[in-house]
């Protein structure tokens, strides 16, 4: 079973992602912000990571650029799901490794398309 | 609704789109119509029907016909037929159109994110077929729809809809909360009303025919007619793109599907005989 990585401050955004994408057949973890996300993925990389931008303690950019540096950091698939949605914002997370990216709000049906797009599913 | 103002109403459809009702659709009717008649001052859509059926008002019968139009699409939908356009029928065309113009025509482009995305992926290839320009002629019956194609402009709903990433950064600009293709995209089109139900000829020789997810509405003989005289505009070697629920067996021999390739069909053998023989 492929494993997914859901980094959102927001618990209501976990939960949501988390029903959706265990419909998709993934195992969820949740982390709450960046710093989490990290200590997590150093325990075990997921294979896909839906990553918010804004959170506390570490952003998600701060985050992508944190785990591209780790071991085996370059395998997971990163897909950003925030409500930032200027062409500055996206520009920059595809630059720094993220396959894709969904702006918020979104509903399964986008999840399943970018999912799908990157190879996921 | 009376049955008389619902048997009018179908009747009308069918002569103006060839959309077929089928039976129990009020609530279609109502869901599809209420917007128009609040717009048009009537008390319900009852109202409207009764005046539909008892005006002949042109411009009313016009609005209800574009109205009940079912207008979904999205970039790239069902994937397989951009697929297949890339890999197989943009290098076989390639190969024979000596001054590298390939003509496509997008029979029911809708808001146009089908032809949006060919244009796209033309872009995509350009570095293969350096010297290939397509020619994308996208028609519709809905005027509402082709004044939206033509201003490129869509939702962050629509545009997260089946498109990559890396193609809407490199091909929309934010526009308040909107997204709008580029004017390149926008030019490289030309958006045309065209009722498929009209005589065709007009249209011209065309290499490939996007005729998707709209013969799905009419009845057989109307679907006939329309694929056997696309099949006219179409050289030998042209290629015929169908919706992922639609196909050409049981309604023409006009066109066989082509192997391995699901939703692709090419013209018949017998028909290019038959076509052979009477030039010779
Ligand atoms: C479901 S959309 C298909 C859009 C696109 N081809 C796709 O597959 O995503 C069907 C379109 O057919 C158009 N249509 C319906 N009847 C038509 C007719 N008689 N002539 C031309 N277009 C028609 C509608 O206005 C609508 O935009």
């Amino acid at each position: 079973m492929k494993t997914c990585l859901v980094v959102d401050d927001s618990r209501v955004i976990r939960k949501v992602a988390r029903r959706i994408l265990e419909n998709l057949q993934f195992e969820v973890i949740e982390a709450n912000d960046g710093l989490e996300a990290l200590n997590s993925c150093k325990e075990k990389m997921p294979s896909a990571i839906l990553l918010d931008w804004n959170m506390p303690v570490m952003d998600g950019i701060t985050f992508l650029r944190q785990l591209r540096k780790e071991e085996g950091g370059k395998q997971p698939v990163v897909v950003f799901c925030t409500t930032e949605n200027d062409l500055a914002h996206i520009t920059e997370a595809l630059t720094e490794g993220a396959s894709e990216y969904i702006m918020k709000p979104f509903d399964g049906e986008i999840l399943e398309a970018k999912f799908s797009e990157v190879g996921l599913i | 609704m009376t049955n008389e103002d619902i048997e009018h109403l179908s009747a009308m459809l069918k002569a103006r789109s060839g959309l077929i009702l089928g039976s129990d659709k009020t609530y279609l009717i109502e869901s599809r119509l209420a917007p128009v008649a609040r717009k048009e001052g009537f008390s319900s859509v009852s109202a409207l029907l009764t005046a539909l059926r008892t005006k002949r008002d042109e411009k009313l019968m016009a609005m209800v016909t574009d109205a009940m139009t079912t207008n979904e699409t999205f970039f790239f939908r069902d994937k397989v037929p951009f697929d297949q356009f890339k890999s197989d029928v943009l290098p076989a065309l390639a190969k024979t159109r000596l001054n590298g113009e390939i003509k496509i025509w997008c029979a029911a482009c809708s808001t146009g994110q089908e032809p949006y995305s060919l244009a796209m992926l033309m872009e995509e290839s350009r570095a293969q077929f350096p010297r290939v320009n397509l020619d994308i002629l996208a028609t519709d019956i809905s005027d509402r729809c082709l004044e939206k194609a033509q201003s490129g402009l869509y939702t962050q709903f629509e545009v997260q809809r089946g498109l990559p990433i890396t193609m809407m950064v490199k091909n929309f600009e934010k526009v308040d909360e909107m997204w709008r293709i580029s004017p390149k995209m926008r030019q490289s089109i030309r958006f045309k009303k065209l009722n498929l139900l009209d005589d065709l000829r007009g249209i011209g020789r065309m290499d490939v025919i996007y005729c998707r997810n709209v013969l799905i509405y009419f009845d057989l003989e109307t679907k006939k007619k329309v694929l056997e005289q696309m099949a006219q505009l179409l050289p030998d070697d042209g290629y015929l793109f169908l919706g992922a629920a639609e196909t050409v067996l049981g309604i023409t021999d006009a066109f066989k599907p082509m192997p391995g390739m699901r939703g692709l069909y090419i013209k018949n053998q017998a028909v290019k005989t038959e076509a052979a023989r009477r030039l010779a």
